[in-house]
């Protein structure tokens, strides 16, 4: 018997990174600005996209989002309530979005195309874990944490803090009510992620969103110039 | 969670580059298939092992075992002026210096290193 080892050198997730390449293409090839929004489930990201998404199109700007949840198309349509077009990709039992479910539904987004978007939002799976592996050719990976979910949570789930490029702390207007120390939790998302912008928002009352709203136009500005 | 998916993917690529030179690999049989691991790459080392065995099931690759080799983080440090292993994640700072680190050089790899295989001679 004669062993021998075969050197292979090649990625896992290869396929979805080639396609999530493509798709990156494709998004600065129209113009839009995609964001990424990866939270626990419970967080609030649909709440906080639900006004994001409104106050897009009071601004005057052009936004459409694709939803996904294991199941039930709820989700999308508390989203549609905003005026923008959404569109729900169910995973039936898959714990993260992937680039060829994102590649998928915009083929087959009837009435929406790229090109006349300004803003494309994803709401990731409610997980923590898993949606940090998986590239949906998103120009900025936002994270998500609510104030009640404990300051600690960025040490946790370092590899999903690490891998974002934008931090939004959500349910602000009740961090009283849950004893949230606000410098803890900025120190420790610091700690993962160095120099990482920080958003305190509440979708409730509309706090932190006009900063929020100037950060996606200057970062859309960014892309397109 | 996702172990499975990212197990099976492993053995489609393996099974595909097998498939992919009849000639050289007929009949071999893969001892080993080996991982790189990035200490940042959000999978579970034992997880992977559990759904190894029945990711490969009916497959070639049934017997083989997987070896996974964990990296760690290692970063820039700007003002240190190299590059610094972390000894965990729960802190992006040098730990030479104590400054906050932003550039990442290892740790997020999830690929095939390579595989090893038991080469059947031909009989003459």
């Amino acid at each position: 018997m004669t062993t021998r080892i075969v050197e292979l050198r090649r990625g896992i997730l290869k396929k979805n990174d080639e396609l999530a390449a493509g798709l990156r293409a494709s998004y600065a090839e129209a113009g839009v600005l995609v964001l990424n929004l990866v939270s626990s489930p419970g967080t609030g990201k649909t709440a906080f996209l639900e006004r994001t998404l409104k106050e897009v199109l009071a601004h005057g700007s052009r936004a459409a989002a694709l939803v996904g949840d294991l199941e039930t198309d709820n989700d999308a349509r508390r989203l549609a309530s905003s005026g923008a077009p959404v569109q729900q990709i169910n995973t039936h039992g898959i714990c993260h979005l992937d680039a060829e479910m994102i590649g998928k539904h915009l083929d087959g987004w009837e009435g929406v195309t790229l090109d006349q978007l300004d803003y494309l939002f994803i709401e990731n799976v409610g997980n923590l874990v898993c949606p940090s592996s998986y590239d949906l050719g998103e120009k900025i990976r936002v994270v998500l944490l609510s104030v009640t979910e404990g300051e600690d949570k960025p040490l946790k789930y370092p590899t999903m803090f690490n891998s974002a490029d934008a931090a939004v702390i959500t349910k602000m207007d009740i961090a009283g009510a849950c004893d949230f120390n606000l410098e803890l939790a900025r120190k420790n998302i610091n700690e993962i992620r160095p120099g990482i912008r920080i958003f305190e928002t509440s979708a409730k009352t509309g706090a932190g969103m006009e900063e929020w709203l100037g950060y996606l136009s200057e970062a859309r500005a960014g892309q397109v110039a | 969670m996702h172990e499975l998916s990212i197990v099976s993917s492993v053995v489609e690529s393996v099974t595909e580059y097998l498939a992919a030179s009849p000639d050289t690999y007929k009949g071999a049989r893969v001892l080993d298939v080996r991982l790189r691991v990035g200490a940042l790459a959000s999978v579970v080392v034992d997880s992977l092992e559990f759904c190894w065995g029945i990711a490969i099931e009916g497959t070639p690759l049934e017997g083989s075992r997987l070896v996974v080799n964990v990296l760690p983080v290692v970063m820039h440090c700007e003002p240190c002026g190299q590059d610094v292993e972390l000894e965990g994640v729960q802190s992006f700072r040098c730990p030479r210096c104590g400054e906050p680190c932003h550039e990442m050089r290892q740790g997020r790899e999830l690929e095939i290193e390579s595989i090893e295989i038991d080469e059947v001679e031909e009989k003459i």
